[in-house]
């Protein structure tokens, strides 16, 4: 190729041009712009596989149950924990601190025998009311001895969280009927079933009694509002609701009563059963029963029990409601409320943003103003969201929701029913979120319908509807699905606004339950975005709760990944059913 | 890059500005002074923007006409895409239009059931009727008189859906639920498309997984489903290889007879081999319309012949 362009052009001609060649040649040729595009691919990968690397790793390790090992230290009392984490440092002033001088010397001369570089580890040592910490340091020159003792415990309570400590004993209404090891923890076993039991038993009885005897006395309540509302504060029939709640409230009050008394007699029960436990400074602890969700010497667990204690854990997490402000215990509501609120907006969003779509592109004469309604919903999608929170809350929660109360739940007032934060709020401020990533997409598939189909359609004598129902949505659909996928996972991770809308620390009460009318709508529910943040940033102890805020990050992510794979998944399919060999 | 670009812009130019030459100049020089054929008028009239009076062979007034278009003229905007056609399409027959790019067949094809009403600039005037009933009268119904004219297009233009779907797309739009019905036109359709042996096994596949010339087929059984008056052909065979285009050549012959068919066509071969009439066409006027072996064989105007022996376009 050279050759033929060279041969014709006089020799100080082609000498110029070669150098001018050579100069140019490394960008024309493009091999920088190769490494420059694949570089930015490639540290975006790196990037979003690290961060979800991270997650990973951490957050599927929170539940693993790692050994307990006890640390005897020079000069200040044994540790017994988990070790988290191991560094080397240089030991300094602050490390021989709070011990008497013989022995920060002591200790000085060991680290310094060693090179003055020294190893720590980092413990977890839980039993908090105790020691007033969750972890401890521990460096490797104060280390008198090291081992995993056999009947090391780890308890998970339902209050106050972990304790970790030594078995000595069982003890049965304050008389110790056990102070081998191997004895008390085979009575453990023999008498936690019936514990459990109990405990559940007195669970439903507040949940299901005592909630039902308060619905009834709200009832009373209400029902004397609604006559006062109707009748006047003091007319003959709102006298008379007032007598008849009393009445009925008096019945409730004495229920009330017996189900405490059962609930009591349940807890004595349970407080005659106790574990004793040795904590690693020697202090004795009597935890009862009634308090154990799961105890456990991790010791002695092989692979097979640790994997079983690993389930139970994630078992629980997935399955149970929150514990010891969020810190512990289970996210089901959580999940439930994330799920619930996405579904919900994709069922409002869709549809809207599909409508919109289809005038925008199908029935609006092209022109100046459907350009600005086109830009002004792309910009939508710029807004921050904690604008649309703003909005949800001062329009649907303060202005159709304190309507509809007015008009509907006048007796409730002042507290209010929809006036506030749920569910339903919620969903709606997202879905007005994300509608410009419904829209974008949807004009776009819209458009790349063959405008052959649609003549072909009008040629057969169909109406515009009837081509845009019958050829152009279904040739659509894999687009509009895109944009809910889109949609789905820009809703399910956003936080801001629904902190503003319904989204709350604690709910347990779902918003599709089996008490009629089995949507509550109206209620505020708990999200995993906002569970992260409060997990994170709101917690008494954040450190302590870093792993679970791994684990809910995971899970969080998993959600959305298992709701975009069945999206997906759909699409795939439809795209099947649409698109043949030839195009 | 630039250079290459400005050269086949200069060559356009250069072609645009000789291609006309050649054939005013064949028109004349190429003589074949025995016929002593009026010649150049239409070229006269394009240049001098005007109507051109269209050359009838008097075998035309024998034929019952199942469409009739009168004075027809249409506007894209300012641009006059047809100047006063004046035709009639015979009943049971094949009519064929030719000409070369840009002469208006499609347009005259697409004003027959007001394709063109989708694009917002066009402009008419003139009148056309079908059986009789004017398709530009005011109170036409748009929809209605569609349905009473089939249409196919360039290129097959089949609807994501079943083969079925397909073929019943224009009763299921009138909201015929019947399937005993559904199933006997289809049936039809596809054997009058000579499609069903093809695809009997397999109505309910997607239309997109046909091969090419079968989506034609298709397309034509779609048009014929609900019997129309006229059959519109819109160069049926263009995105065709030469063995589907001749299946689609032998199916206008087997149909012809019992639907009036009205295509526009690039290849005279074609035109010559599958029709009955044929009408030239160029920049917008309507030149000769006669039999078709009269039209190739004793055409009354030069330029006709011209562009039938392939002087020009």
């Amino acid at each position: 190729m050279s050759e033929v362009l060279e041969a014709p052009v006089p020799q100080s001609r082609r000498v110029r041009r070669r150098a001018s060649q050579r100069a140019t040649s490394l960008f024309s040729n493009g091999e920088p712009m190769v490494w420059l595009t694949g570089g930015a691919l490639a540290l975006c990968v790196v990037m979003i596989v690290g961060m979800l690397c991270l997650v990973a790793v951490q957050g599927s390790g929170t539940f693993w149950p790692r050994a307990l090992e006890r640390f005897e230290r020079l000069g200040a009392s044994a540790v017994l924990g988990e070790v988290v984490q191991r560094e080397t440092y240089e030991p300094n002033a602050a490390a021989f601190a709070g011990r008497d001088e013989a022995t920060a010397l002591e200790l000085r001369a060991r680290a310094e025998r060693a090179g003055n570089v020294a190893e720590r580890w980092l413990v977890r040592t839980e039993n908090f009311e105790l020691t007033g910490t969750h972890y401890t340091w521990v460096s490797d020159f104060e280390v008198t001895a090291r081992s995993q003792p056999e009947w090391a415990l780890s308890i998970e309570r339902r209050e106050g969280g972990p304790f970790y400590g030594e078995l000595v004993g069982f003890d049965v209404g304050g008389e110790r009927v056990a102070t081998e090891p191997g004895a008390a923890w085979a009575l453990f076993e023999e008498h936690l079933p019936a514990v459990v039991e109990r405990v559940e038993a007195r669970r439903a009885i507040e949940r299901d009694e005592i909630g039902r005897v308060n619905r009834a006395l709200e009832e009373q309540r209400l029902a004397v509002r609604r006559a006062e509302l109707e009748h006047g504060p003091d007319a003959a029939p709102t006298r008379a609701a007032r007598e008849l709640a009393a009445a009925r409230e008096q019945a409730l009050q004495s229920e009330f009563q017996r189900l405490r008394g059962e609930i009591e007699a349940l807890v004595r029960q349970n407080e005659r059963f106790g574990l004793m436990i040795e904590s690693a400074d020697g202090t004795e602890t009597r935890i009862p029963l009634g308090q154990v969700v799961r105890a456990f010497p991790v010791n002695q667990l092989g692979l097979s029990g640790r994997i079983g204690v690993y389930g139970a854990r994630t078992a629980e997490f997935l399955t149970d409601e929150p514990r010891e402000s969020n810190t512990e215990g289970g996210v089901l509501p959580a999940i439930f409320g994330t799920v619930t609120m996405t579904l919900v907006m994709s069922l409002l969003v869709v549809p809207f943003g599909v409508l919109a779509a289809l005038y925008l592109r199908e029935y609006a004469k092209p022109g100046p103003l459907v350009s600005f309604v086109r830009i002004a919903v792309n910009n939508l999608a710029g807004v921050p969201s904690i604008v649309f929170g703003v909005f949800g809350l001062g329009f649907f929660c303060y202005f159709v929701g304190a309507s509809i109360d007015q008009l509907f739940y006048s007796e409730n007032l002042p507290s209010p029913t929809f006036g506030t934060g749920g569910v339903l709020w919620a969903s709606l401020t997202l879905a007005l979120l994300t509608l410009p990533v419904v829209i974008v997409p949807t004009e776009e598939a819209l458009a790349a319908v063959p405008s052959s189909m649609r003549e072909g359609s009008y040629a057969c004598g169909a109406t515009k509807w009837q081509t845009i129902r019958r050829i152009v949505l279904p040739r659509a659909l894999p687009g509009i699905l895109t944009g809910m996928i889109l949609a789905i996972a820009r809703g399910a991770g956003e936080v801001a606004p629904l902190m503003l809308v319904g989204a709350v620390k604690l709910a347990p009460e779902l918003p599709i339950d089996g008490e009629a009318p089995f949507v509550h709508p109206s209620r505020s529910f708990m999200h995993l975005g906002f569970h992260i943040y409060d997990l994170g940033f709101q917690s008494p102890n954040s450190e302590a709760a870093k792993p679970m805020v791994y684990t809910t990050t995971l899970l969080l992510i998993g959600i959305v990944v298992l709701l975009n794979v069945v999206a997906i998944a759909v699409r795939a399919k439809l795209r099947r059913r649409f698109q043949g060999a030839q195009v | 890059m630039i250079r290459a670009r400005s050269e086949t812009l200069r060559s356009e130019v250069v072609r645009k500005s000789v291609k006309p030459s050649p054939s005013i100049g064949g028109g004349s020089t190429s003589g074949q002074a025995s016929h002593e054929r009026p010649t150049r008028k239409v070229f006269d009239a394009v240049s001098e923007k005007r109507t051109f009076e269209a050359e009838l062979h008097p075998a035309l007034l024998t034929e019952e006409m199942v469409l009739e278009v009168d004075g027809f003229s249409l506007f894209y905007g300012a641009a006059q895409a047809l100047w006063e056609i004046s035709m009639g399409i015979p009943k049971g027959k094949v009519t064929a239009l030719i000409g070369p790019s840009g002469c208006g067949k499609s347009t005259l094809l697409r004003s027959v059931n007001r394709m063109n009403d989708l694009i917002d600039t066009v402009r008419i005037s003139g009148t056309m009727r079908l059986n009789g009933d004017a398709i530009y009268a005011p109170g036409v119904d748009v929809i209605e008189l569609r349905k009473r004219i089939g249409m196919v297009f360039q290129k097959p233009n089949p609807f994501p859906m079943s083969i079925f779907e397909n073929v019943i797309y224009s009763l299921r739009i009138d909201g015929e639920r019947k399937k005993s019905v559904l199933e006997e036109v289809c049936e039809a359709s596809l054997r009058g498309a000579g499609l069903w042996e093809e695809v009997k096994d397999r109505l309910h596949d997607s239309a997109l997984r046909l091969s090419g010339g079968q989506q034609q087929r298709l397309c034509i059984a779609r048009a014929i489903a609900a019997e129309p008056e006229v059959l519109l052909l819109d160069e049926p065979c263009s995105a065709l290889d030469p063995i589907a285009t001749g299946r689609i050549e032998d199916l206008i012959e087997e149909l012809k007879g019992s639907y009036s068919i009205l295509m526009v066509t690039h290849n005279m071969q074609q035109a010559s081999r599958t029709s009955d009439y044929t009408a030239f066409m160029y920049l917008g006027r309507l030149v000769e319309y006669g039999p078709t072996e009269e039209l190739f064989v004793q055409p009354r105007l030069s330029e006709t012949e011209d562009y039938v022996t392939g002087r020009f376009g």
